[in-house]
């Protein structure tokens, strides 16, 4: 698994006054407890109460490269934003997010293409949210279609299905699951696919257990990568433990540490 | 995420082989020590750092070719065939003698002394005996030395620290750990300045659980040597061929803790084979026996080659002379 760490987010309040005070160091500590937990890449959002996304996304990633040089995932849903952000990125980036409207596409897959940088795809428009798998399956391609169509490597292409809550939208939870196997044969080669894993427990009472529990359902349905929480210990053993049985690494008795050390 | 990826690239309607592109390399392990690091050796070898699959050039570098190690053993072997023994003649009653045949007649990279005469059943030499044939065996040869203990993990403990610390500085390869009996001895080559064979039953899971014990002990990956056990050929050599083969796919793919070059014993395995040291007497239509131990040997030893070995440790100086030539012929480009 593709482990994204979601903490370095200004709607967290640690994080929203580190932005506010510019404390590196908050930022940083965020940064490495995170690798040290499993993260592959760290995604970067400067949070709803920025009030300067522009130049914060800047010295968030800064800041952030000073002590890692891990993937960066900018999350904006302003493409200026993401610009901004590519702009001083060093390490590998990761767009996140593009939706599957056109006029998206045409601006943020050139951007990708000019940073190197991978991209998330989501498959939701302006009319709105898919409510089932057929319409997540046609935004997908589209947006398949179009990386393929500007030369955009479709295997740097991160699909997510978009997870809804258990609670808001239950009778969806088997059609979002189907969406990731099937995103994963609309080319060869396949997409990515990825998920923003705590959206599914939003307003539960059991959040660890339905993130885990649908994460693991998720990786036997073709899941590559996650947006979580890497220090949710029990999740990342989850995660840890699904590649397992995937046959992606080797066992050995100290195999959760070996992972995490890797 | 897959750890790497398949690149396809289509010309003028032709299609290419495909390519594996790979995210990691195995470790470079440096085993002697020349004069000015300490050490009293003429040449390093350098062993590991392997890109790629073994061969398959254009898919990653292989910066150092396989390197051949001649077995000597500390006490004239009592249970070599007439055929192995009468080859290397009378030196073979005298290590040192025989190490230097080695590397003078042989061109063997190393000499793998192992130390059959400290085991309890055997001869159960006294340490300073052995600690002796180490330290002759330094001064009258000039390449890179691996120290095999006699196999008794209490008496492997006690004389091996021992030779470790008469050996201080030649950077030796020195053996064997394995997962119930570890600490002692890589402690002993942390302390000395040594790289550590790990050995494993044919059983990748344990290779890499030891792996991670010893380098959680501060022992450096680039000091680490597998040993997977192989079987000869017609004793299991496709099973261990097999652990090979997928414990170098999982280094390639990532997994450091794999990634570590590897040692096969194949003259061991060989001439313990009934095919290769059976008479011709009992078996006429077998053919003669030293060609039939020779063929053994080396066919053993070029198949692991083909599975990553990087150490060959061999007996025969035929069967040594057929695979260095082989492998020229492999690493031509």
């Amino acid at each position: 698994m593709f482990i994204i760490g979601e903490l370095i987010n200004g709607m967290y309040k640690d994080i929203g006054k580190a932005i506010q005070t510019k404390d590196k160091s908050i930022i940083q500590n965020k940064a490495l407890e995170q690798i040290k937990a499993g993260a592959d890449a760290l995604d970067v959002n400067c949070g709803p109460a920025s009030k300067d996304p522009i130049n914060d996304i800047q010295w968030l990633v800064n800041t952030i490269q000073e002590v890692t040089d891990k993937p960066l995932s900018i999350d904006s849903s302003r493409t200026q934003v993401i610009e901004s952000g590519l702009k001083v990125i060093k390490n590998k980036a990761i767009i996140n997010s593009v939706t599957a409207d056109q006029e998206k596409l045409d601006i943020l897959i050139p951007l990708a293409l000019k940073y190197n940088a991978r991209l998330i795809g989501l498959t939701i428009s302006k009319k709105g949210i898919p409510q089932n798998k057929d319409q997540r399956l046609e935004l997908a391609a589209m947006i398949v279609a179009s990386a393929q169509e500007k030369g955009f490597p479709v295997e740097d292409l991160f699909l997510d299905p978009i997870v809804m809550p258990v609670n808001v939208a239950q009778s969806q939870m088997k059609d979002i699951l189907e969406s990731l196997r099937e995103f994963k044969i609309i080319s060869d080669p396949a997409p990515m696919t990825v998920v923003g894993l705590s959206n599914v427990s939003q307003g539960t009472c059991q959040r660890g257990l339905i993130n885990k529990t649908f994460m693991i359902m998720a990786v036997g349905y073709g899941l590559d990568g996650a947006i979580l929480d890497p220090l949710d210990k029990d999740l990342m053993d989850g995660a840890i433990t699904s590649d397992l049985i995937l046959n992606k690494h080797i066992y050995c008795d100290s195999y959760l540490d070996a992972y995490r050390k890797k | 995420m897959t750890p790497h990826k398949t690149v396809r690239k289509e010309e003028n309607m032709a299609l290419d082989l495909v390519k594996e592109k790979w995210s990691n390399a195995v470790a470079v392990v440096t085993i002697g020590a020349l004069k000015d690091e300490g050490g009293t050796r003429s040449s390093v070898v350098r062993c590991g750092g392997e890109e790629g699959l073994p061969f398959l050039f254009a898919e990653g570098k292989t910066p150092h070719r396989p390197v051949i190690a001649m077995e000597v053993l500390d006490v004239e072997p009592d249970d070599w065939p007439q055929s192995l023994t009468s080859a290397i003649g009378p030196a073979i009653k005298n290590p040192v003698e025989w190490a230097v045949k080695c590397e003078k007649d042989y061109k063997a990279d190393l000499i793998c002394l192992r130390l059959s005469g400290a085991h309890p059943d055997a001869q159960n030499r006294p340490a300073e005996q052995l600690i002796k044939v180490v330290k002759d065996i330094l001064q009258a040869t000039t390449i890179p030395l691996i120290l095999i203990g006699c196999g008794e993990d209490k008496r492997d403990n006690e004389i091996l620290p021992l030779c470790s610390q008469a050996a201080k500085g030649e950077r030796l390869l020195i053996g064997e750990t394995v997962q119930a009996n570890y600490k002692t001895l890589t402690a002993s080559a942390l302390a000395d300045g040594h790289n550590i064979i790990a050995q494993s039953p044919i059983d990748i899971n344990i290779a890499k659980q030891l792996n991670i014990l010893i380098s959680d002990m501060s022992m450096s990956i680039e000091r680490i040597v597998i040993n997977p056990t192989v079987g000869a050929l017609g004793y299991g050599l496709e099973y261990a061929y097999s652990i090979m083969e997928r414990a170098r796919l999982a280094a390639l793919s990532g997994d450091k803790m794999l990634g570590m070059p590897f040692i096969c014993f194949v003259g061991y395995e060989a001439w313990r084979a009934k095919e290769a040291k059976a008479s011709e007497t009992e078996f006429p239509t077998w053919g003669k026996q030293l060609e039939r131990g020779i063929a053994w040997e080396a066919l053993t030893a070029t198949t692991f080659l083909q599975a990553g070995a990087d150490i060959l440790v061999m007996r025969h100086p035929k069967a040594v002379e057929l695979v260095r030539k082989h492998i020229d012929e492999l690493m031509k480009e």
